[in-house]
């Protein structure tokens, strides 16, 4: 695959020197995970704490400790907000991971987890839930989601590994903007021919963790560890394969199962996440590169990293998204992308830009 | 491989056969798709008596009206945002060499999808105001994301990324708006979204004939400095490509996408997939950009009168019918070959 | 050859780097034109780097790269291109290009919107093929070819460029040692049939002394040596560029030096170390 990067300050090449990371050497990168560990406690309680409802910290610290059922205060803190800050947690960590094990896997810095057309197929899936089941509620169009992340992954998995070579970066790609192209037509056609499908659609379609209590996340749990544990578990097969397949073989990998693992650790990521708020784009692409610049390409820092920046990422957004539009709340999908959108165009206009 | 060369005096050009054959067989399957779009709908014309009025040696006052106000312009419309999204694919794809590139990293649909979505929910606009908005849209996100990745000189791979963050912030506006819309306006706005030739005009065909009269030149004149770029920066630089040469070439691109976009709203697909098709058909080594463009208007030309078929009365957007059609087929090219070609 | 050849090709005061790292220091340079160029030096000395710097694919933080007389970056670099050719490391060819197709884009600098493929054009890829005896690769992928294949085509390339001067960095890296001997071959031929001036960058001591007619040592951005590699190379030189203790003893072949490095298992005087009985004369290499 031709090389995608435009070095701007190329330099002499050496095949033994990484490119320049802000974090080298095992110790400030533990040191640095440790921060952001730290970073995104304290992005949990700042979602515990704060909401479209001021209620004093005290309160809020009564709420985790002596819960008081009658206290409307401590229900919101209890019943709304920790499983809310729990979710925005699990998805934006799933997501961040997600995407830094795709870029891994198809070498493209542009992919992102929808592209294994993971977010259409839950979509779609969702669409015809509504219309056929007449599912309305989160948490019955959570198995509906999730049922279609992981068909349309199988499929555009299965597409992709056709043919020679298996299932190449490029042949992935193509294979996963088709299906996702497709399955976006279908889930178009259906919701243009249905009106009342639209209207519910819309809501789920913004990408939201308001309003999901544990009982929907619950499910998607399940599948969200494993896949995070196969994902990190790859970690190793990634940073071979990005060392090209010819070289990955010769180190004994095995290339074909390493690519179906970590794209089958990316469907049950992308599926829970989707399932559970909804589809969420900006995570997954983008945080993966921030990561990139502080760890470099060692996929066994990079994607833990990504993992807890994109938890941090997206519950972030979230409290931010309850504080800007008091006495309303923006979504967190819409958030997201408009608060982190300028973070990362920030980041990309400091930084030379690591390649893959 | 066989190269026709052309020489007139100092004037010579090169032109692939392959890419020749293709492009005429292209251009004759458009000319008849439009023929054939013309005569479908819920009041059926005979093929022949399409073809008798379009080339004036037939006509009868019934049909009259329904090809030449209502059809025609439709048709047309198609076939030039077709055009427009194929060439333009074309040149992102050779430009940035990633097979997942298309306008839409520029920011082109975004921006006219957050003007058109915004003034038919905000506004409850509708017709050409709706196209006014929607191009503006474009022009100044693409503006905007240009100057955001502007730092002592331009790089490609920065701009992509920057791109792709205003996008989502864009994408994410799109779907807030969705939300807090009447239904019946977030209908409106979806179809606009999903890219529809519905009630599509001679207002239309006229201002988007214009642009690409324009631009297609523009554009083949300034690609040249493609199958230079295609072999990496520095070796491009060597042969005398100047920095400059991908802005001008980037904004004519660009140009012919929001265009586009502006007339029938995002038919998205069609610029990722069309370049796909042409190289298969053409092979890897010309840039391809006119037959891209005619594969392009085939596909719109035949998915608009598809749209209309299938679902008879209902009429499908065509977009809906671009990804529904393109995808598959782009699938099947994929299973088939052996050896894929990495999009340059 | 001592007699002074005029320079087209002149780097002055260069200071060079990239984001803040500074790789060159005011390091002036005259690239002796018809001649065989080679820049030699350890890993991260600055040689590709001042080859990029003068083939202006990089600009200098301070000092001028002259072509001709006139500052390099002045000249529109459409122009330069007609005069000045490079083939960087590792060059990129997009996927199932032929061989025919891959050398045609080295016309590009002579191209015009309207003047796409004139007959000197056809005449300049065809010629290159002959000279690189690539002309029945012609219809061949260009990824189907060895990498010796590949980079004779990549040299027909520059060479339908059709310029005077002609800039390789590292051309004979990851090729087997035939190949290598092929492509300097090559080049050595370009230079003596149509005078061209020839310069790279190569890794293989050497090599470099074998076919140089002028040779430029570098170590950490600057020169250290820069001549005639017979009277240029010896024993300290080789020490003192890439700290390596070795014997310089005249090629058999071609009677250029030749660099006979000695290693911790063996000594000067040529009994090997370890083998049982004292060291002899072994300096440490550091």
């Amino acid at each position: 695959m031709p090389n995608t990067a435009a070095p701007e300050e190329p330099g002499e090449v050496h095949p033994e020197r990484p490119p320049r990371a802000l974090a080298r050497g095992g110790w400030s990168r533990a040191a640095g995970l440790l921060g952001l560990v730290v970073v995104a406690v304290g992005v949990a309680a700042l979602s515990i704490a704060i909401g479209t409802r001021s209620i004093a910290p005290s309160d809020v610290l009564d709420a985790l400790v002596r819960f008081d059922p009658l206290n409307d205060d401590h229900l919101i803190v209890r019943d709304l907000r920790v499983p809310r800050t729990i979710l925005a947690f699990a998805v934006g960590g799933a997501l961040g991971l997600a995407g830094g094990v795709m870029q891994g896997v198809t070498r493209n810095p542009l992919a992102d987890p929808g592209l294994l057309g993971v977010n259409a197929g839950a979509a779609l899936a969702v669409v015809v839930g509504i219309i056929a089941f007449d599912v309305t509620g989160v948490s019955g169009q959570v198995w509906f989601a999730f049922v279609g992340a992981a068909v349309a992954g199988v499929l555009v998995y299965s597409i992709g590994a056709m043919g020679r070579g298996g299932a190449t970066p490029v042949k992935l790609a193509i294979a996963g903007a088709a299906m996702a192209a497709l399955m976006g037509s279908i889930t178009s056609a259906l919701l243009l021919l249905d009106s009342a499908t639209l209207d519910q659609y819309r809501f789920w379609a913004v990408g939201s963790v308001a309003n999901r209590d544990l009982d929907v996340f619950g499910p998607a749990l399940p599948f969200l560890a494993l896949g995070a544990g196969l994902a990190l578990a790859s970690s190793r097969s990634l940073n071979g394969l990005a060392l090209g397949e010819d070289v990955a073989r010769s180190l004994g990998q095995r290339v074909g199962w390493s690519r179906a693992v970590a794209a089958a650790s990316v469907v049950l990521l992308c599926g829970g996440a989707t399932a559970s708020a909804g589809p969420i784009w900006f995570v997954g692409l983008t945080v993966p590169h921030v990561a990139r610049a502080l760890t470099g390409p060692d996929h066994r820092w990079l994607l833990p990293y990504s993992m807890v920046l994109g938890a941090v990422l997206l519950t972030g957004a979230d409290v931010i998204g309850r504080v800007i539009a008091r006495p309303g709340e923006l979504e967190v999908g819409v958030a997201t992308a408009f608060l982190g959108a300028p973070v990362f165009i920030a980041f990309v206009r400091r930084r030379r830009i690591a390649e893959l | 491989m066989s190269v026709l060369a052309l020489r007139v005096g100092p004037v010579s050009t090169r032109v692939p056969a392959r890419a020749l054959v293709v492009s005429i067989v292209a251009a004759v399957l458009v000319a008849v798709g439009i023929a054939w779009s013309i005569s479908v709908g819920v009041f059926p014309i005979p093929f022949t008596d399409v073809v008798g009025e379009l080339t004036g040696l037939r006509r009868s006052a019934d049909s009259t009206f329904i090809i030449r106000r209502l059809r025609l312009p439709r048709a047309l419309t198609a076939a030039l945002v077709g055009g427009a999204f194929g060439m333009s694919g074309q040149v992102f794809q050779r430009m940035v060499r990633n097979p997942l590139a298309s306008p839409d990293i520029l920011g082109v649909s975004a921006g006219a999808a957050v003007g058109a979505v915004a003034w038919i929910v905000l506004r409850d606009g509708s017709g050409p105001t709706v196209t006014f908005v929607a191009l503006a849209g474009s022009i100044l996100t693409v503006l905007a994301i240009y100057l955001l990745a502007l730092k002592k000189g331009m790089s490609s791979y920065r701009l992509v990324l920057i791109g792709i963050g205003v996008t989502a912030m864009l994408n994410a506006v799109v779907a807030y708006l969705l939300t807090r819309a009447e239904l019946f306006d977030a209908q409106r706005a979806t179809i606009w979204l999903t890219g529809s030739v519905n009630n599509r005009g001679w207002s239309h065909v006229r201002p988007l004939a214009a642009a690409l009269a324009v631009l297609v030149p523009v554009t083949l004149v300034n690609a040249r400095p493609l199958r230079a770029l295609e072999l990496g920066d520095d070796t491009a630089r060597g042969l005398g490509v100047p920095g400059r040469s991908p802005l001008v070439l980037a904004v004519s691109a660009a140009a012919l996408a929001a265009v586009a976009t502006a007339a029938a709203g995002p038919v998205g697909f069609v610029a990722l997939v069309s370049p796909q098709i042409a190289r298969r058909l053409v092979g890897p080594g010309p840039a391809a950009l006119v037959p891209a463009g005619l594969v392009g208007a085939a596909i719109v030309v035949y998915a608009d009168t598809l749209s209309r078929l299938v679902f008879s009365p209902i009429e499908l957007p065509v977009g809906v019918v671009t990804a529904a059609v393109g995808a598959p087929y782009l699938l099947w090219l994929l299973v088939r070959s052996n050896r894929i070609g990495s999009g340059g | 050859m001592t007699e002074p050849v005029p320079a087209r090709l002149v780097a002055d005061h260069l200071r060079l780097a990239y984001d803040d790292r500074d790789v060159v220091e005011d390091l002036s340079v005259a690239i002796p034109t018809g001649r065989f160029t080679v820049i030699v030096g350890p890993n991260a000395c600055g040689k590709s780097t001042l080859l990029r710097a003068l083939a202006r694919l990089l600009t200098p933080r301070h000092g001028t790269v002259l072509l001709d007389g006139e500052e390099i970056r002045r000249i529109p670099t459409r122009t330069v291109a007609q005069r000045l050719g490079i083939l960087p490391q590792q060059p990129i060819a997009p996927d199932g290009i032929t061989v025919e197709d891959l050398v045609s884009r080295g016309r590009h600098p002579h191209q015009r919107w309207f003047r796409q493929w004139s007959a000197d054009d056809e005449d300049a890829v065809a010629a290159a093929l002959a000279a690189t005896s690539t002309t029945d690769l012609a219809d061949r992928s260009v990824d189907e070819l060895s990498g010796g294949q590949r980079q004779r085509v990549w040299i027909a390339m520059a060479i339908a460029q059709g310029t005077d001067i002609l800039l390789l960095d590292e051309p004979t890296t990851f090729l087997d040692l035939t190949h290598q001997i092929d492509v300097l071959d090559l080049l050595t031929d370009l230079n003596r049939e149509r005078g061209r001036t020839v310069v790279c960058v190569l890794h293989d001591l050497n090599l470099a002394c074998r076919y140089a007619h002028h040779l430029v040592a570098m170590r950490t951005g600057h020169i250290v040596a820069e001549g005639d590699p017979a009277t240029v190379v010896t024993e300290d030189l080789v020490r003192e560029v890439f700290g390596l203790d070795a014997r310089v003893v005249p090629d058999p072949i071609s009677g250029t030096p030749l660099i006979v490095p000695i290693g911790r298992h063996h000594t000067a005087g040529g009994a090997p170390v370890g083998a049982g009985g004292p060291d002899v004369g072994v300096d440490p290499t550091p």
